[in-house]
């Protein structure tokens, strides 16, 4: 097998195309994701001990099983479920499939920016009369947030680099578009290079802005840290 | 589900296997990133970026389709599950062994050097003793992704219990929900020990260490 440039070019727009897919399911997926770690957030906030616990092994569970088995199981176990089961789709089957095994790992950094902002705030807010909807809205969420963006864009590079697997409930994304060319045409290293070579060419790039992003939100932070010791305001 | 249980072997030694591969890996690469020679260093960077750039399924399928055309080298679909996620998830674990050797405060390093050590007694009696105790846990929890990689080794055809479930629900399509309810319940049971020892690594190594 010898590289040849002609299979590039007539590789190329078939996997050129399969990249919006893909894209576009990771957006998707990064969404619900989202959304759901929110959800778990929430929940593991409750503080009733064994709904805390059964939560916390849901999460757990999720967590350490792997995403190709979860995948699986929602494409061929979940229609055979009595009365809940229904057949999805090969999209849906992989937007909620990895959005919900992502969504365990979000759910955490969510849970690390909460506990990242100081005690005393929190009474302080207290102490001014708001309500909790005042308390989050206006204190917690706005000091939470901007620290965990960095590693929120991690997991979505992250989750870029999972779409692939989701070949095996037959989404058409670029690894897919590499194999059904791979087929029909007896050339593989071609395809499953360019697909390689896209990859790196999105995460790459992007891995570097969050870097980038990350240094530049450090840098904030301590000046600002700066500014307050300066005050006489200690941070703690 | 005794059938599951004959893919057990497979998913098991595939997991041992990438996680020796891989920590030798993350160690090779890790101090490659800090050497002093220019070739090394970048030749590592460049490896690390290539390998946590690409995803770990089409890493997968490019040595499993690619590499013996190319090479005319015919690696067994078990060598290449242990290869590629040893070095995929030793390229992750790589940062972690740099992190934790730049962690250590510079003026350790110092001291040891007053004390006219040569490098290597540096790295080996002062530095690494103290960064091997803030990488563990992070090595423990990488021990738990690599368990759930190893099911992607089903893929390319390697009957570990993922391969063996599948191919028994393809018999017995009226079962499926048993069979991967089993399948998602025996990974969590292969995790339940790693995730206990990630726990307790994490306890260990915050013990009795001064954090600034």
């Amino acid at each position: 097998m010898t590289w040849e440039w002609s299979t590039v070019v007539d590789v190329f727009p078939h996997i050129f195309e399969a990249m919006w897919t893909t894209l576009g399911l990771t957006i998707v997926c990064f969404t619900v994701a989202l959304i759901v770690g929110g959800i778990w957030t929430f929940l593991k906030r409750i503080k009733f001990k064994p709904f805390n616990w059964l939560i916390s092994f849901i999460i757990e569970f999720i967590r350490s099983t792997p995403p190709l088995v979860q995948l699986y199981f929602l494409f061929f176990a979940w229609p055979l479920i009595p009365y809940v089961g229904v057949t999805l789709e090969p999209f849906t089957v992989a937007v909620f499939g990895l959005g919900i095994h992502f969504s365990t790992y979000i759910s955490e950094i969510y849970r690390s920016g909460i506990e990242g902002v100081p005690k005393g705030q929190i009474e302080a807010a207290t102490a001014l009369n708001y309500t909790t909807f005042q308390k989050w809205t206006k204190v917690i969420l706005p000091q939470a947030i901007p620290p965990v963006i960095p590693m929120l864009g991690n997991y979505l590079i992250i989750m870029f680099k999972e779409i692939p697997l989701t070949i095996v409930v037959g989404v058409a994304g670029m690894l897919t578009a590499a194999e059904v060319y791979g087929v029909n045409n007896f050339e593989y290293l071609e395809p499953y290079t360019l697909v390689a070579f896209f990859f790196l060419a999105m995460s790459y790039p992007s891995a570097l802005f969050v870097q980038w992003l990350e240094r530049k939100l450090n840098k904030r932070y301590e000046s600002d840290n700066k500014k307050s010791t300066k005050k006489g305001v200690t941070t703690s | 589900m005794p059938v599951l249980l004959e893919g057990l072997d497979i998913t098991i030694t595939v997991l041992i296997g990438s996680a020796i591969f891989g920590y030798l890996i993350a160690f090779l690469a890790g101090f490659g990133r800090l050497s002093k020679n220019f070739i090394i260093r970048n030749f590592t960077a460049v490896y690390i970026e290539i390998f946590r750039g690409t995803s770990l399924v089409v890493q997968l399928f490019w040595f499993f389709y690619v590499l013996p055309g190319l090479l005319g080298i015919q690696l067994s679909a078990y060598l290449i599950g242990v290869i590629v996620i040893g070095m995929n998830y030793g390229a992750y674990m790589s940062e972690v062994v740099r992190g934790s050797i730049l962690a250590v405060s510079s003026g350790q390093t110092e001291a040891a050097t007053a004390l006219n050590m040569s490098r290597f007694q540096r790295m080996r009696f002062v530095i690494l003793p103290q960064a091997i105790r803030m990488m563990l846990p992070e090595f423990g929890n990488y021990l738990i992704q690599m368990l759930k990689a190893t099911s992607l080794v089903s893929i390319i055809s390697l009957s570990d219990i993922t391969y063996v479930g599948l191919l028994y629900r393809d018999a017995n399509i009226s079962e499926g929900v048993a069979v991967f309810t089993m399948l998602l319940v025996m990974y969590f049971i292969i995790a339940l020990p790693l995730i206990g020892l990630t726990r307790w690594l994490e306890r260990w190594a915050s013990k009795g260490v001064a954090t600034e």
